[in-house]
């Protein structure tokens, strides 16, 4: 083992992020002996080579299976999707439980967060390929294949199809975009003109939040350092979102030309794509564009030919974690740290990777901003509203006949988009993730905008047979497993939440609980550090607050009930001693 | 020096521009609740004990800087309920059992409780298993009580200039390492005499065979209340600055 | 026991309150009460029946010591798995002759952990102390004989 790492040629110069990648894959695990190892290669203290690969999902201290098996558990993507639990057809077609290596090494079984496989139902990584889960059969065939030790490769191609249903083109993925034009432009307007177009254009931070794109360029731009970076946010974890995954494939050049020409304006030679480990698979096509546009002269030393505009882009692949997708814990990831977010301000345009100023945009933010520089600021600001110019494109999935990509001008209303995804049924629509907002019919009138229902792009539509209290469960598990764990409200709040929920759906929830619940999720939303505190709650605050029959339904009579049966308690000690009897159990 | 003043709770606060909300306070012997935060290491913001309110935004004093006019809330009923909260989330997260713990008495956790009138810990308990490390010759590691404040990482780090020790794991699985090949206290450079060692508001980071030496009854906040020691703490801290 | 601390002040106290089950009366099942103080943790099956059936009679139930209020020293224990700590007992720690894990019926079966008070039966009050001191005990039961919301004071508030 410690041969292979000390051959590597250019260890020094990769990533800490890919080389425990790469110690993962060879070894099925990153042991003592390699963090030890890596820590030594990389001058960097044990402790923080241990602390990363215990922060990150896909990477483990003990062995995996020779086939690991990542299920989504995403309320789109995930297991339980169409009414099957392909979980456990899996721990039973394989003999092996989740979060467990089978005893023969050969495969290893576990959940994980969206995998931003939505449009397709449900899905799963093996081995960090996508691959849609279909029907129990395919589970069974699955099984097979791997008890019989087939090479991936040799299973069947278009398990691991991932399609890009484009259901709505509009500004954007309508343009037909010509390579260099974004650039040229840029260079002959020169940095100054070329910011005042962002900034006219009225273009906002397409992530969710919303931030004048201009404005962060700018201040950026003004701020001193002895380097300037640009980051493109393709950590796409927000559960229900999969367009930028399309824009990846299919738009690259638009968005590393927006990248450059940030670079141009604030004066940046170096910047970051940083991809989400759930999208490895696109690493390589990634990688030929990044190679084509270098050919050109679009990209590297004097791009254009001109003097002084040197300009790289580098990936750095991430390895699960949600977290990551917050910009200040992205950055301490492309640091080869855990993904804990920083302390705001300062922010990262001023003290953002390596402490210098950085701009970090969604993809689809800066393929906006290409084609901003393409067609001018009149030209985005023919569509959206006054305060949200342009279009937005939004991952639909869920209940719908047409999940898929939309892209709609800003101001489109919920309606019109259940509508074309032909969602017929629909009860409630979850927008922007569960971090986002939960809406029921009512709110159906509203618009998808920065002023009233923001989104970075997640539209997941529940139709009237799905139990809203399970799709709280869903997301409350989901935030209590993401949290980084920094700071006391989100990290102990959000395991509490999910188990308050958990009692309710068990049929051991009072009204007290339901006070319980209404309180905490107060103090993780309003104490926490980070958003993803700030918004671990919202969608128990909506669901209580546009729903309330959905908890009521499954409370008891009764004015308390422990947080744990009873019964059980006793269950251990039924076992060691064999008996049964009354006395041996408890109401 | 430039001066200018904060208002907390009513009461006007001169700050010195690069200060905090929680240093221009405790320097004014304006008492902030916290157990993450100590003077002159490098604030983290992590427990959250510190929350203060400017408008309606609810932010940790220990990392806020100090703005000229801030009009600050800290002493509130509302505040003081969400800080009672906290500590109860923190108790439970670990195995705070006082009456089991050496540090009881000595405990900022627990002083933290007394000053906020907790009662009882509210929560059902985490029942948390984490591994214990008692192989230094004078120093234990229970990890159950740990609450994850990260000063004995800071203190290692900025004081000691040994980097002994990281947190690692995500969520309720965070938990603290140590720097050392085996991972185990012995084999890192960890020495009694260092901050790290001394610094952990909790039981999570003993000397042996101290435990007893002042008997129950007659410890730190058995006598004082943790807002009298928090205010000390930076007394001393200022006083040692500015004989340097 | 730290109850009996109060000394002479129970006399003032028995002139307002009488007694039902108590380690004093040996009343091995309560009738109605308006205020119960219960102790300890909770280890086990009767321990749970119990409770039950005291948070049944009692209007008023306090969780008095730490204990009651958080597992306390019994606590301990859920550091460890029931069995080993059972095996350890039993069978195979030292000194152990006719190793054999108990299980007849007459005895009551451990939980899998001790559990606080509160997290069986709902709780009104706290008193918490390692014991609470006899003042902790007439600050707490003054008030709610005379019909008032009872506040502890910050010098009789020790979890120790």
């Amino acid at each position: 083992m410690n041969q292979s790492i000390s051959n590597n040629p250019d260890s020094k110069s990769v990533h800490l992020l890919h080389r425990l990648y790469a110690l993962q894959q060879q070894h099925l695990c990153i042991s003592s002996e390699s963090m030890q190892q890596v820590a030594n290669e990389f001058c960097l203290p044990v402790s923080q080579v241990t602390a990363v690969v215990e922060f990150y999902t896909f990477f483990s201290r003990g062995p995996c299976g020779r086939y690991h098996l990542l299920l989504s558990n995403c309320t789109s993507c995930g297991y339980l999707v169409g009414g099957e639990n392909f979980l456990l057809q899996f721990t039973q077609a394989l003999d092996v439980s989740p979060g467990e290596t089978r005893s023969d090494g050969l495969v290893s079984l576990g959940e994980t967060s969206c995998i931003g496989m939505c449009d397709h139902g449900s899905a799963m990584l093996v081995n960090g390929m996508p691959l849609i889960l279909h029907n129990a059969d395919r589970v069974n065939h699955i099984a097979q294949l791997i008890n019989a030790k087939t090479s991936l490769a040799d299973w069947p191609a278009e398990w691991f199809q991932v399609h890009e249903s484009v259901n709505k083109k509009g500004l954007l993925l309508n343009q037909n975009f010509i390579p260099g034009l974004s650039l040229k432009n840029t260079l002959a307007q020169g940095a100054n003109e070329m910011l005042e177009t962002i900034l006219a254009s009225g273009l906002r931070g397409r992530g969710g939040a919303g931030f004048s794109t201009g404005q962060k360029w700018q201040f950026c731009r003004q701020a001193e350092g002895a380097g300037h970076y640009v980051v493109c946010n393709a950590d796409e974890g927000e559960p229900g979102t999969f367009k930028d995954r399309l824009l990846l494939r299919q738009h690259a050049e638009s968005m590393l030309e927006g990248m450059t020409l940030c670079a141009f304006i604030i004066g940046a030679e170096r910047g970051f794509i940083y991809l989400r480990g759930e999208y490895r698979f696109l690493l390589s096509d990634l990688q030929t564009v990044l190679a084509a546009y270098r050919r050109a002269g679009l990209l590297g030393q004097r791009i254009l030919g001109k003097e002084d505009f040197d300009f790289d882009i580098e990936i750095v692949v991430g390895a699960g974690a949600y977290i990551c997708g917050e910009e200040s814990a992205l950055i301490e990831s492309l640091e080869g740290k855990p993904g804990i977010p920083r302390i705001r301000p300062p922010f990262p345009v001023t003290h953002g990777y390596l402490n210098q100023p950085t701009v970090v945009n969604n993809v689809e933010t800066f393929v906006a901003a290409a084609h901003i520089a393409v067609h001018g600021s009149a030209w985005f600001k023919t569509m959206g509203t006054t305060q949200s110019a342009g279009s937005k494109i939004l991952s639909v999935s869920g209940d719908c006949e047409l999940p898929g990509v939309y892209e709609y001008p800003f101001g489109v209303s919920v309606q019109q988009v259940l509508q074309d995804c032909q969602a017929s049924d629909a009860q409630a629509v979850q927008i922007g993730g569960p971090a986002g907002v939960l809406i029921g019919k009512q709110d159906f009138d509203r618009q998808i905008a920065f002023e009233d229902l923001s989104t970075g792009g997640s539209f997941m539509v529940f139709g009237v047979h799905r139990d809203l209290l399970t799709i709280n469960r869903n997301f409350a598990s989901f935030f209590a497993h993401e949290s980084c764990g920094f700071c006391t409200p989100c990290r102990v709040g959000t395991q509490l939440l999910k188990n308050n929920l958990d009692k309710i759906a068990e049929g051991r929830g009072t009204r007290q609980d339901i006070v319980e619940i209404k309180r905490l999720s107060e103090l993780i939303q309003r104490y926490s550090h980070c958003g993803l505190g700030h918004t671990a709650a919202h969608h128990v605050i909506d669901g209580l607050q546009r729903f309330p029959q959905v908890f009521e339904e499954n409370l008891t009579q009764q004015s308390f009930m422990s947080p744990f049966d009873l019964d059980k308690t006793l269950e251990e000690a039924r076992q060691i001693t064999q008996r049964d009897d009354a006395a041996a159990h408890l109401k | 020096m430039t001066h200018n003043t904060i208002t907390i709770d009513g009461q006007e606060v001169p700050f010195e521009v690069g200060q905090t909300i929680m240093d221009a306070a405790l320097a004014a012997k304006v008492y902030i609740p916290h157990l993450c935060h100590y003077p002159g290491l490098t604030p983290h913001g992590n427990c959250r004990l510190c929350s203060i309110e400017i408008g309606k935004k609810s932010v940790a004093a220990c990392t806020t800087p100090a703005v000229a006019g801030q009009q600050i809330s800290s002493n509130t009923p509302a505040i003081n309920a969400a800080r009672k909260s906290i500590t109860q989330m923190l108790f439970i997260e670990g195995n705070h059992i006082c009456p089991s713990c050496e540090k009881s008495g000595n405990c900022k956790l627990q002083a933290m409780g007394y000053f906020l009138g907790m009662l009882d810990e509210h929560f059902p308990q985490f029942y948390q298993r984490r591994k214990i490390d008692a192989s230094h010759a004078d120093i234990v590691l229970d990890r159950d009580r740990c609450i994850l404040c990260d000063l004995c990482v800071r203190a290692s780090r900025e004081v000691d200039g040994k980097n002994v020790f990281a947190i690692a794991g995500r969520g309720t699985e965070a938990h603290l390492i140590v720097n050392s090949s085996s991972g185990k206290l012995v084999d890192s450079n960890l020495e009694v005499d260092d901050l790290a060692a001394n610094i952990c508001p909790v039981g999570a980071i003993l000397k042996k065979s101290q435990g007893y030496d002042v008997p129950i009854g007659e410890r730190i906040y058995d006598q004082h209340t943790i807002s009298e020691i928090g205010l000390q703490e930076s007394i001393a801290k200022e006083s040692k600055s500015d004989d340097n | 026991m730290s109850f009996l601390d109060m000394d002479e002040r129970l006399v003032a106290l028995l002139e307002q309150v009488e007694f039902n089950r108590s380690p004093l009366t040996d009343i091995k099942h309560c009738g109605s009460c308006e205020i119960g103080l219960i102790e300890g943790g909770v280890c086990n099956a009767e321990n749970v029946k119990v409770l039950q059936e005291f948070r049944a009679n009692c209007k008023t139930l306090i969780a008095v010591g730490a204990c009651a209020i958080n597992g306390g020293v019994p606590a301990m224990r859920n550091h460890f798995d029931l069995k080993d700590c059972l095996q350890e007992a039993y069978e195979t720690g030292i000194g152990v002759t006719n190793p054999q894990i108990p299980n007849d019926t007459e005895l009551p079966l451990l939980l899998d952990k001790v559990y606080p008070i509160h997290e069986v039966v709902p709780v009104d009050y706290y008193l918490p102390g390692c014991p609470p001191s006899a003042d902790a005990f007439l600050q707490i039961l003054g008030p709610l004989l005379a019909g008032k919301e009872p506040v502890l004071s910050s010098d009789h508030l020790h979890y120790d």
